[in-house]
């Protein structure tokens, strides 16, 4: 008798799929229900982002790098001025600062609680996704008090922020911290605790040390293989400096321990705060720089820990107004490289929970 | 002749009892659905968008019936029919009191039960007629599921087929009146036989939503995985009658749990059909309930708690209910 003919199976993941997050496009050969091969294809919602700051000057550049990451955009404007302060050696009055901070960390809450909407969503929960769209609201109506804009608030300048916020801001934010740790509680006994949800994702493609590092891998799923990078910590920007935080760190690096991490870095996120809204200085709020942006020649790199990982802007500088060149290192789009050596050998529904703790935006990997 | 037409009329009002009950539902899902989510819900289509049900339906009936060009064009069609009629002709033999009931079979619950496994055919020719790579992948996960947890459900009822000697239905509700407990007049637990049948009830409601895709245990649907499963292809009332197979089957396995395990139509004061009818949609809320709450299980989880955990303690259930018998027969 013969043997069975069996073959892989070809599907197609996106780039318009229920599961995948964006336009990210996966294909996937399968042998029955296990990965044999994944390749994702990128591309989708590129944009020629870096080619276009060669043509604008630095203050149109931070309005379009704020949809670069469409979900954490505080940390693009950060990522793309930070550098540019550094070649101009421009000295950030301290309550700027720490207007940067706050708006960094409501930032991070916001874009940890999409995750955990989300992640929840991937594996098959409904109710958490409507549930943290509630809170995430709250932070945007805060943006939307101190920028103006709720998605792409275009506030940091080179130098400070735009303007200083209104009493309004500081007592919604100081109310929205105070808050945040029992909708946390609430929401981890809908998945943290849960039976299924720890089945599916405890011990789910663990990752060693090496291995993440090896990939470039940064950000939470970095942390939950145990190592302690946080530049916050290891290489602090801004007035990060000032606050008392913690890094919380996973031990077996799986999908339950990069979910989890995210969960506690809310907290922190609300300490720091907490912190920076108690110990508010007073004066200006933005240095006083020439009205058009112009570094001197040089070039210069800065990175900024955002909710998905390293994020940094390589900018080189000609002496004029618009930069000469402008990289973005894309935390997503590296540690997208990451994906189809972990999902190989897994079955399809662990891929969604593999695939979700990495939380591409894909505005940011195509740019 | 008279008996035929006298047939026929029955059949039809349970029939329409049926499927209004599963309007009812389609409707009450939404509406509770939105109420765990912290929103409204459907509202524009009469009060409190008490019509949406109907409304839906129509846009269904309204939609272009699309067939995919390489679908097998007879399978295709015939599918959504073997899966939607099996939960017809259960409505058939389910009393809703004890003189209402359309067609009184001696071996209800065998009758049902053997109904119910032409389900996984239907849903396998559903997959395998799309040809499409979501559907089947969809389809051989919902044949697998239906048909390794139709065991255990098979078996978690036969406890009480034990205890009460009979399949038929009626006399097994029947059994359940009185009270297990009580202090003088007063009962306290009522005879049902959840109460000497609880592994048995546990399991049942374990496989129930199981056999039906509800979550916890909606991999054949798994929309960030398959899109829809089975049902990926189908549009217009094709998918309709996917859709309302499923909902009916569950208030079939919900209206089959109250009769063997929470006495049926028996029960204090109230009409003993609405009795029934309050058990029947407690049941539905709790399985609507949990479909909100919890994520999806894995495949080979589903299976591993299917073969080793379940269909053990179904037999060991059973083994136990026996020595029981003896020992106080």
């Amino acid at each position: 008798m013969p043997d069975l003919r069996t073959e892989t199976l070809r599907v197609n993941f996106g780039p318009q799929h229920p599961s995948t997050h964006g336009v990210l496009y996966l294909i996937v050969d399968l042998d029955g229900e296990i990965i044999v091969n994944v390749e994702p294809v990128i591309g989708y919602l590129h944009r020629g982002m870096e080619k276009i700051f060669e043509f604008r000057n630095y203050s149109q550049c931070i309005a379009i790098m704020d949809r670069s990451d469409y979900m954490s955009a505080f940390f693009n404007e950060m990522a793309f001025i930070y550098p540019v302060e550094e070649l101009m050696e421009v000295d950030v009055p301290k309550r700027g600062e720490y207007l940067r901070v706050i708006m960094m960390e409501l930032n991070r809450i916001a874009s940890h609680l999409l995750f955990y909407g989300a992640y929840g969503m991937d594996l098959g929960a409904v109710t958490p996704f409507l549930y943290c769209w509630r809170e995430r609201e709250k932070v945007m109506d805060l943006f939307e008090i101190a920028a103006g804009y709720r998605l792409h608030p275009n506030y940091f300048r080179v130098g400070g922020v735009k303007e200083d916020v209104t009493d309004e801001f500081l007592e919604g934010t100081m109310q929205f911290v105070k808050e945040l740790p029992t909708w946390l509680e609430e929401y981890e006994t809908l998945l943290s605790y849960n039976e299924i949800f720890n089945l599916r994702t405890r011990n789910v493609g663990k990752m060693t040390k090496e291995w993440a590092i090896n990939l470039g891998v940064t950000g939470p799923v970095l942390r939950a293989t145990g190592i302690r990078w946080d530049l916050r910590k290891t290489d602090p920007y801004s007035a990060y400096d000032d606050f008392d935080f913690d890094i919380p760190v996973g031990t077996h690096g799986d999908c339950f321990d990069a979910y989890r991490i995210r969960v506690l870095e809310m907290l922190q996120s609300a300490r720091i705060i907490e912190q920076a809204l108690n110990n508010l200085p007073g004066g200006p709020v933005r240095a006083k720089t020439k009205l058009n942006v112009s570094p001197p020649k040089g070039e210069a790199y800065a990175r900024i820990e955002s909710p998905r990982g390293e994020l940094a802007c390589y900018i080189v500088s000609d002496g004029t107004q618009k930069p000469y060149r402008a990289k973005v290192r894309a935390p997503s789009f590296v540690n997208l490289m990451a994906v189809p050596p972990l999902l190989k050998g897994h079955l399809i529904a662990d891929a969604i929970a593999l695939f979700g703790i990495f939380e591409p935006v894909m505005g940011e990997v195509d740019r | 002749m008279n008996d035929v037409i006298f047939m026929v009329l029955r059949g039809l009002i349970a029939l329409a009892i049926g499927l209004v009950n599963v309007i009812i539902y389609l409707y009450v899902e939404r509406k509770v659905f939105a109420d765990i989510h912290v929103r409204l819900g459907p509202m524009r289509v009469g009060k409190h968008g008490i019509l949406q049900p109907i409304a839906d339906a129509l846009k269904l009936l309204l939609k272009e019936d699309i067939i995919p060009s390489k679908a097998d064009r007879m399978l295709f069609v015939l599918a959504p029919v073997i899966v939607f009629a099996p939960s017809i002709m259960i409505y058939m033999v389910i009393p809703l009191t004890d003189n209402v009931v359309a067609n009184d079979l001696n071996i209800g619950i065998f009758y049902i039960f053997g109904v119910l496994t032409i389900v996984p055919i239907g849903v396998l020719i559903a997959g395998w007629a799309s040809y499409s790579k979501y559907s089947l992948l969809g389809g051989l996960r919902a044949a697998a599921q239906q048909i390794s947890y139709e065991i255990p459900l098979l078996l978690s009822v036969l406890g009480v087929i034990m205890i009460t000697g009979s399949m038929d239905l009626r006399t097994i509700v029947g059994q359940q009146s009185g009270s297990l407990v009580s202090i003088g007049n007063i009962g306290i637990i009522p005879n049902w036989f959840i109460f000497l049948q609880p592994l048995g009830f546990i399991i049942y409601f374990i496989t129930l939503l199981a056999d039906q895709f509800r979550v916890p245990f909606d991999i054949p649907e798994a929309e960030s995985e398959l899109v829809q499963g089975y049902q990926t292809e189908y549009s217009s009332m094709k998918f309709g009658f996917l859709q309302l197979a499923e909902y009916s089957n569950v208030l079939v396995l919900s209206a089959v749990g109250v009769l063997l395990f929470f006495g049926g139509w028996n029960g204090p004061v109230l009409p003993p059909i609405v009795w029934f009818f309050i058990k029947v949609w407690i049941g539905i809320l709790v399985v609507t309930w949990i479909r909100m709450t919890l994520p999806r299980v894995r495949v080979d989880q589903l299976m591993t708690f299917g073969w080793k955990l379940l269909l053990p303690l179904t037999l060991a259930n059973i083994a136990l209910t026996g020595f029981l018998q003896l020992y106080f027969a």
